[in-house]
């Protein structure tokens, strides 16, 4: 069992089991798992003696936790003000139609691409603002995002063979 | 305790500083970032390595040659990646530009005539920042260092005076003393309510028990609004000096950072002056002798918008889900661990030190009576300068929008002033603006006067093809998102509200829709626990007020005058403008479309799914919704 969380038990060890830091000690857990798998909640809860209750309503109320794997790659679509009044809605219309997401549906089926809408991302200047991954893309087209993509797969796949 | 005097720190500074042959300073705020300015950056040194010029990328004892530095956000950012080399200012440099930048400008000191900025109005051609009218109309206090000087050291703020009003208060004056050149400074909270700074601190200061804490708010959640973030990548300094002329006012003796976790170079920045200024003994024990201590750490938000209100970001850096909770006890008395508590806008706190740099006296003497000092606006949506900006309070929409930002663009960034419809300022909690209201001056109580609020400075400018409807709608789907969900009015009155309006622009709404509409947003304004509960109705608010003939357009004739809201699109082929080449006819997927080559075309509006396929694909403009 404590094997199995070694690297959970870093963590904790570095905040000194303190409770009040919750929040970053789920922030780095996140940045080993990808997201936060239900066991490793329990155990949080357990080592940090509160309920899992806590943790998991800390765990879904903050927008940056996902009690879901995610897809290889992440796509963030900047939704703020003014983004939105640049056409950011074409844009989320376009990646959904080329990923094949329906309603509710934010991984592509492969688990290859992730589809997150976020509230501004403080590049307003460049609006419609796209992140794929670590890189920020300015003033993107519905053309340009999916040949994005394109170009992402085409890697992906140079990559397998 | 220092370990080195300021005064030292900047005679060092300066006379290393002369060893340098000239400066090259390359804008690394988000924007410019997002644009490639690293690559600029990077193909600075791999040009100057191969062109044999020597350079340096820090002051120190052995510098030499060109002083290459990143500055933070230099509020211009539609035209970046931004170079300055010494005072010459180009714009939208790429990589390839910058062999020849190096050739001319840095070795010859030549100007390359197509990187300069050409005033579209006018067609003059500015060599230097200041001749350009969008720094020149503007009144740069708070961001006049970010963009100049390197937020990577701090020897360099101190070189600009930095630290020495945080060394004045704290062996100079008394709490109550700085208290009250903050209250005679009129200086008011820059995250929304407006909150007199003074009183703030000075009930706080008041208060008996020994631990204090100071908390930096930098959860800068508005969509839209960027001014915080500019200011932690670009001074995070300023931020920490204003941080502990307010551990001064009220006795704290820790402060906490709190960083919106979308903004990981705001984070960075303000981790490594806090690193900086441990290091030279600024911050830490007995604070300039003063027998206080200070220490600041930094936390990281998990995005939620809620956490901009200080009663739900004590509870998030607590390690609790980021609910306000209901006032008094105000936090000024039992904050953060039940202790007093002062909670401070990242604007706010960057702006202290010039406070007391300047006076109360002299400070007070910029912007309005009540309003004093300068106001940063993140200029955004249809203008030709989106950007950020610094102005006096009171100055009017019409002089930011058209002297600053350049003017109202249509669609395809052509400027026409004429196209302005409205600008919604302060984010979704905040109002509409429109065309009778560009002299309003921009100051808090003007604001609020007409419904809207200044809050973070937010500005989005809005042109003709601009649907209310729509914008209303998307506000009100930001604030159900962000809604904690503790009281009902606002988790249950923003879900209502939101399907109301998805009725409205989808097509399915009547004029009672209207009336139900505002009788609830009119309940939630009135019975919500919180700010945001209180001010989501606002943007529905303002905008059945000033934009009702758009509603009833849309609840009564089933049209979209802006032609945004697709389930109430019309296509139709101008027949004067067809010119039959059969385009359209390919690109529609539902056979929709039909015609003669040569002969004008038309869409059967039955069979028609409103994809847009044949908008798009004219070249003529022929096709309308």
């Amino acid at each position: 069992m404590t094997e199995k969380f070694a690297p959970v038990d870093k963590v904790l060890e570095e905040f000194n089991y303190d409770s009040s830091k919750l929040i970053p000690i789920l922030q780095h857990v996140q940045d080993i798992y990808s997201y936060l798998p239900e066991d490793v909640m329990r155990y949080v809860a357990d080592k940090l003696n509160i309920s899992p209750a806590k943790v998991f309503g800390v765990a879904t109320f903050f927008a940056h936790f996902s009690i879901k794997p995610k897809g290889k790659h992440i796509i963030k679509v900047c939704n703020g003000t003014a983004c939105h009044v640049k056409g950011s809605s074409a844009l989320i219309d376009a990646i959904s139609k080329k990923l094949n997401l329906k309603a509710g549906q934010d991984t592509s089926a492969d688990g290859m691409f992730t589809l997150e809408c976020v509230y501004c991302l403080g590049a307003c200047g460049l609006a419609p603002v796209m992140v794929m991954d670590q890189s920020v893309y300015g003033q993107v087209t519905p053309e340009k995002a999916t040949a994005l993509i394109d170009d992402m797969v085409k890697q992906e796949a140079a990559h397998a063979k | 305790m220092l370990n080195k005097d300021l005064k030292k720190i900047t005679e060092e500074f300066n006379s290393q500083y002369k060893q340098i042959a000239g400066r090259i300073t390359i804008c690394g705020g988000t924007g410019c970032v997002a644009n490639g300015c690293m690559k600029v950056y990077e193909a600075f040194q791999a040009e100057m390595k191969k062109q044999k010029v020597t350079f340096c990328l820090e002051i120190s004892k052995e510098c030499q040659g060109h002083y290459l530095s990143l500055s933070g956000c230099q509020g211009f950012c539609a035209h970046g990646p931004l170079v300055t080399v010494n005072d010459i200012f180009y714009t939208h440099v790429k990589p390839e530009d910058v062999p020849e930048i190096i050739e001319k400008t840095v070795v010859k000191g030549e100007v390359i005539d197509r990187l300069l900025y050409h005033n579209p109005a006018t067609g003059d051609v500015c060599e230097h920042k200041d001749d350009i009218p969008f720094y020149a109309k503007q009144q740069r206090i708070l961001l006049k260092d970010s963009g100049r000087i390197n937020p990577r050291d701090i020897h360099e703020y101190i070189a600009n005076g930095g630290y020495a009003q945080a060394k004045r208060v704290f062996t100079e004056m008394t709490p109550e003393e700085v208290c009250k050149e903050m209250i005679e400074s009129g200086l008011r909270g820059r995250g929304g309510a407006g909150f007199p700074t003074g009183k703030k601190w000075d009930s706080a200061r008041l208060e008996k028990e020994p631990k204090k804490y100071i908390v930096c708010n930098g959860d800068e959640g508005d969509p839209g609004a960027f001014m915080d973030s500019a200011v932690m990548e670009g001074n995070p300094n300023a931020v920490l000096e204003g941080m502990m002329i307010a551990a001064r006012a009220t006795g704290a003796d820790e402060g906490v950072v709190y960083v919106r976790m979308e903004y990981p170079l705001a984070v960075r920045s303000i981790r490594a002056a806090i690193k900086q200024a441990e290091e030279l003994g600024i911050l830490g024990d007995n604070v300039f002798g003063s027998g206080q201590n200070f220490r600041i750490r930094v936390m990281e938000g998990a995005g939620a918008y809620v956490c901009g209100e200080a009663s739900a970001l004590i509870a998030s850096v607590e390690g609790r889900r980021g609910m306000p909770r209901v006032k008094p006890p105000r936090t000024s008395s039992k904050g953060l661990f039940q202790k007093p508590t002062v909670v401070n806008n990242v604007e706010t706190l960057a702006l202290v030190p010039k406070v007391y740099e300047m006076g109360a006296k002299e400070f007070k003497k910029i912007g309005t009576e009540k309003s004093s000092g300068t106001k940063t606006f993140a200029v955004t949506g249809h203008v030709a300068n989106t950007g950020l900006t610094e102005v006096p309070m009171g100055t009017t929409l019409r002089q930011l929008i058209d002297n600053v930002a350049g003017g109202t663009t249509n669609s395809d960034g052509t400027i026409n002033k004429d196209a302005f419809k409205a600008a919604q300022i302060g984010g979704p909690s905040g109002g509409c603006l429109t065309k009778d209201q560009l002299d309003l001056p921009l100051d808090f109580d003007s604001l609020k006067s007409v419904g809207a609020m200044i809050g973070s400075g937010g500005l989005v400018v809005m042109n003709e093809h601009t649907c209310m409807v729509n914008v209303a709608r998307f506000f009100l789907e930001f604030t159900k998102n962000e809604s904690c969900g503790k009281c009902v009015p606002c988790r249950e009155g923003t879900d209502q509200m939101l399907s109301l309006l998805t009725d409205i622009v989808e097509g399915r709404g009547t004029m009672e829709t209207l009336d139900t509409l505002e009788e609830l947003a009119r309940a939630v304004q009135k019975t919500s626990l919180c700010g945001l509960g209180q001010s989501a109705p606002n943007p529905v608010l303002s905008t059945l007020k000033n934009f009702r003939e758009e509603y009833i357009a849309h609840v009564k004739d089933k049209t979209c005058p802006a032609g945004v809201c697709k389930a109430l699109a019309k296509y139709r082929i101008l027949a004067d403008k067809c010119k039959g080449c059969g385009m359209c006819k390919r690109a529609c997927p539902v056979g929709a479309i039909d015609g003669q080559v040569g002969k004008p075309h038309q869409i059967d509006a039955n069979k028609c799914i409103k994809c847009g396929n044949c908008q798009r694909t004219c070249k003529f403009g022929a096709v309308t919704r």
